[in-house]
């Protein structure tokens, strides 16, 4: 079914479209392929994987009954769960300069002194052309964010699917990120002397304000606006992740020292270019990363010990790594694992690091990540292993539904492909 | 190209003016000063080859660059050259033998657009030399007296197997400026890294950057500008080659003319027109491309290749006419309005018209891995049918760009009497989980991934947290 079709059915009977995937989701079996379910119960060279109701059903080593199930032969395939992509602006900008209107970055404004209570949620656009050109390649689902706001915090963060759906956010108000390395103290007086009693004055007056915030009858003179408060409260309970953006092996440090001062936090650290040389305390402090593994050069003097084998020593460490920073080019993820894996990480770290270990650092473990049953059906057939930067999605599937693999860039192909026609270029419709 | 000394022009001048002074005779009857000539050439290369044994390279797959693949196949280099190509090959007594097996051998990655030391890392003000951003046309800097070649990003690029690369200013300007050619080994000084004998290459810029950069600041703050502005600088050197043309026939009459004024921009942009200096262009959409294609026409110039040329799919046919090269990425995309229409298959696309298809990085990261950026567009255009051998796909990392540089007659290609400028592939190339085991530049060994000790650390790095790491 098209979604054309869908989309007239949605708008006939006046439901929403997620209530038609849900109810009237068709049922897959994918068979014959080898399945990597990324979860306890590992993987499979000839498993079948049974989609129900925009769910994943089961996945089986070998073959059943298929019977009222859509078959799709997999065979000599590669089936894993869709990527989750760990740091992105999806849905929030389309071009980065010069044209129009970026919901990822922002000018302050009273109402948020410190930039915390910004909310990507209200900006997600599912219509950007980036969702469907980084779903075909085996994208489903992300996690989107503010890129900028210049402030001390990146704002309230957003997990979004990118199936067809009208609402694509998954779960609003997901994480808060923020950053100590020096771009964060340059944005914020110029120095960590500063930046890091701004970040301390504002988990205390989350802390002293927690009684007062009753109502606005009640008067509240901190730094802090109220919906930063709102915000901020969450993070400081543990129950939504704090990003930190750290680079240096000292403020990986800091940013250790602060969880041990507050171990209510859940914090998760990104770009983390030197935490290979605290990794044994990451380790310990259990705190995961996002990293971009192929960043090797001194970009700054918090770089200095930029490496390649960050992800496979902190592997070694027991550290848990996500990888997939980007936006345009989130779909470049898998080759950044898979050059991680190229430089020591295990290739399992390699997918669990684009899918599960980014549902676990995202408290999103329950609905996304892998191949269990009762999850959403997120799904991506691989014509090889997809670390290899020669090999792609075929097929994919979001929310169990099979989603056509079709983006701007795709008809562009299509349309240029063949130079000769008889008509100028704009009546060529592949 | 003889190449008296500016000094001694000027000595002669000076000499003249005295003569003209004290006697008071008329300039017909003077005596004729020496002819004042241009050195093309002031920042000769102080490039070395490093001495070191020969070395036979035997049963591996070999990709020669020109779309030539030999399986067990064998390569002998000698004095800095490439011997001996082909299955089986005697080596002399005193040569390094590796056993190859299940290795690949290439020519060395060449990357035609980089700006590793003039945007050198680390990224601080002080080491942004790259885009003179002082006026649209700035055809008299050379990206050469701003690279730092203590930037850490060359020895990254050499682990990744890029032995020779062009260095651009950037792309705020109609004419950045002339990019220069260089082997991947610096050393202390940026002639020591000079290819030797490389022509020059001159920047030039279409569409979005120069407007955006000069909109306010005088102009050009329209496409249109920005074509006016590309006119007028050739129309200018035009007129300048014809001054210094008058110059020497007078000269060569016997009269004694007054040398024009020496204009470093002109002076470069009359390269371009006179053949000596290439051009290599940003130029992102296809109208932009197909109206640069006329300017060059009109000026009768060549454009060497398009940089970025992310629309090249839409007018393959055309550039492939024109014999214009197209520097591409495999699938950046987005980062600005006329990179919007960028699609994957780009680089395949090219190729499938007959053009001349490039993969560039423009990137101290891409630069590291442009042989998996071939891979991936080599894959997408598998899927849709456009079936490019491996060997033929390799073109478009050395010889293609070798050709686009002007050095095709001495490297980019597996060939008997070329520099010795090759790669040791772990496995193929064309998989993510390859790595170049030994980068060899004219025959010497320069980087041997299993041998930490024997990396390259720069100054930078000395003394600093991770020095020597596995970078």
């Amino acid at each position: 079914m098209s979604t054309v079709n869908k989309s007239l059915i949605a708008a006939v009977v006046g439901a929403s479209l997620s209530f038609v995937a849900q109810v009237q989701a068709e049922n897959y079996a994918i068979t014959g392929a080898t399945v990597h379910t990324m979860d306890a119960a590992g993987s499979f060279e000839n498993g079948t994987v049974f989609i129900k109701d925009g769910k994943i059903e089961k996945v089986i080593d070998g073959q059943a009954s298929t019977d009222g199930y859509t078959v799709i032969d997999a065979s000599g395939k590669v089936v894993t769960p869709g990527l989750i992509g760990a740091l992105t602006s999806l849905g929030l900008e389309e071009v980065s300069m010069s044209a129009g209107t970026v919901d990822s970055r922002s000018e302050a404004r009273d109402i948020s002194q410190v930039g915390a209570a910004l909310d990507v949620s209200y900006a997600v656009n599912p219509d950007s052309s980036l969702i469907n050109i980084s779903r075909i390649e085996g994208i489903t689902s992300a996690a989107t964010s503010m890129s900028r706001t210049g402030q001390l915090f990146g704002g309230q963060g957003a997990i979004i699917t990118l199936g067809d759906l009208d609402v694509p956010v998954i779960k609003p108000r997901a994480f808060v990120s923020t950053s100590v390395s020096g771009h964060g103290a340059d944005a914020n007086g110029g120095s960590r002397a500063s930046l890091w009693v701004q970040l301390e004055t504002a988990l205390d007056e989350v802390q002293a304000a927690t009684t007062q915030l009753a109502g606005y009858d009640k008067a509240w003179h901190g730094l802090l606006s109220r919906s930063d408060l709102k915000a901020l409260k969450p993070v400081l309970d543990g129950n939504v992740p704090l990003l930190i953006e750290a680079n240096r092996a000292a403020d990986i440090r800091q940013v250790i020292g602060f969880k041990q001062r507050n171990p209510s936090l859940n914090i998760a650290l990104i770009n983390a270019t030197e935490a290979w040389r605290v990794a044994d305390a990451l380790a310990q402090a259990n705190i995961p990363v996002i990293l971009d593994p192929e960043s090797n050069l001194p970009y700054n003097f918090d770089e200095l010990g930029a490496t390649l084998e960050n992800a496979s020593r902190l592997e070694e460490a027991g550290v848990m790594v996500t990888i997939g920073i980007n936006t345009h080019n989130i779909r470049l993820a898998k080759q950044h694992a898979g050059n991680a894996v190229a430089n020591g990480l295990s290739w399992e770290q390699g997918l669990a690091a684009l899918t599960i270990n980014v549902a676990k650092l995202f408290g999103v473990e329950n609905t996304l990540g892998s191949l269990a049953p009762g999850k959403r059906a997120d799904v991506v057939i691989w014509s090889g292993d997809p670390l290899q930067v020669t090999e792609a999605a075929t097929q994919v599937f979001i929310n169990g539904e099979k989603i056509k693999m079709e983006s701007r860039q795709s008809k562009l192909r299509d349309r240029y492909l063949n130079l000769e026609q008889p008509k100028p270029m704009r009546y060529v419709r592949p | 190209m003889t190449t008296p000394t500016m000094l001694k022009s000027a000595v002669a001048v000076a000499l003249s003016s005295i003569l003209l002074v004290g006697c008071g005779e008329k300039p017909s009857t003077e005596e004729q000063a020496p002819l004042v000539t241009i050195d093309s050439n002031p920042f000769p290369s102080t490039y070395q080859v490093i001495e070191y044994p020969p070395v036979l390279i035997q049963n591996v797959t070999i990709l020669d660059g020109i779309g030539g693949k030999v399986e067990n196949g064998a390569i002998l280099m000698q004095d800095g050259k490439i011997s001996a190509l082909g299955t089986n090959i005697n080596a002399p007594s005193d040569a390094k033998v590796i056993d190859g097996k299940g290795k690949w051998v290439t020519p060395g990655i060449i990357d035609t657009h980089s700006h590793l030391g003039v945007y050198a890392t680390p990224e601080t003000n002080s080491h942004s030399d790259g885009n003179e951003m002082t006026k649209p046309v700035t055809a008299g800097v050379w990206a050469e007296h701003s690279i730092w070649p203590q930037d850490p990003g060359f020895s990254r690029a050499l682990a990744g197997g890029v032995t020779t690369l062009q260095i651009l200013p950037g792309s705020a300007n109609l004419v950045g400026g002339r990019a220069v050619t260089v082997k991947n080994m610096p050393n202390r000084t940026i002639q020591d890294m000079k290819f030797p004998g490389a022509p020059y290459g001159m920047k030039m810029a279409c569409g979005e950057n120069p407007k955006r950069v000069y909109g306010e600041k005088g102009g050009p703050a329209t496409r249109m500008g920005n074509v006016a502005g590309y006119r007028q600088a050739w129309a200018d050197a035009q007129d300048y080659m014809e001054n210094w043309a008058r110059y020497e026939a007078d000269h060569k009459a016997g009269k004694n003319p007054k040398p024009p004024k020496r204009d470093l921009q002109l002076e470069t942009l009359a390269g371009v027109l006179n053949g000596d200096i290439l051009v290599h262009m940003h130029c992102y959409r296809a109208d932009d491309m197909g109206t640069m294609m006329d300017v060059m026409k009109e000026f009768d110039y060549k454009i060497s290749s398009f940089h970025h040329a992310v629309e090249s799919y839409k007018i393959a046919d055309k550039l492939a006419e024109a014999d214009v090269c197209s520097s591409m990425w495999a699938d950046w995309w987005g980062f600005k309005m006329e990179a919007y229409d960028a699609i994957k298959e780009n680089i395949p696309m090219v190729h499938h018209a007959g053009a001349c298809a490039i993969v560039h990085s423009d990137s101290d990261l891409g630069i590291q891995r442009l042989n998996q950026e071939a891979a991936k567009a080599w894959a997408d255009g598998k899927r849709v049918g456009l079936d490019i051998t491996e060997a033929d796909a390799w073109t478009w990392l050395t010889s293609n760009p070798a050709k686009s540089l002007g050095v095709f007659d001495k490297t980019g290609s597996l060939e008997t009497g070329k520099q010795a400028d090759v790669v040791i592939w772990s496995e193929n190339p064309f998989s993510t989980y390859a790595q170049a085991e030994h980068v060899y530049i004219d025959g010497a060994l320069v980087y041997d991934r299993n041998a930490p000790d024997t990396w390259p650390v720069s100054d930078f790095e000395l003394g600093q947290p991770g020095e020597g790491d596995a970078k």
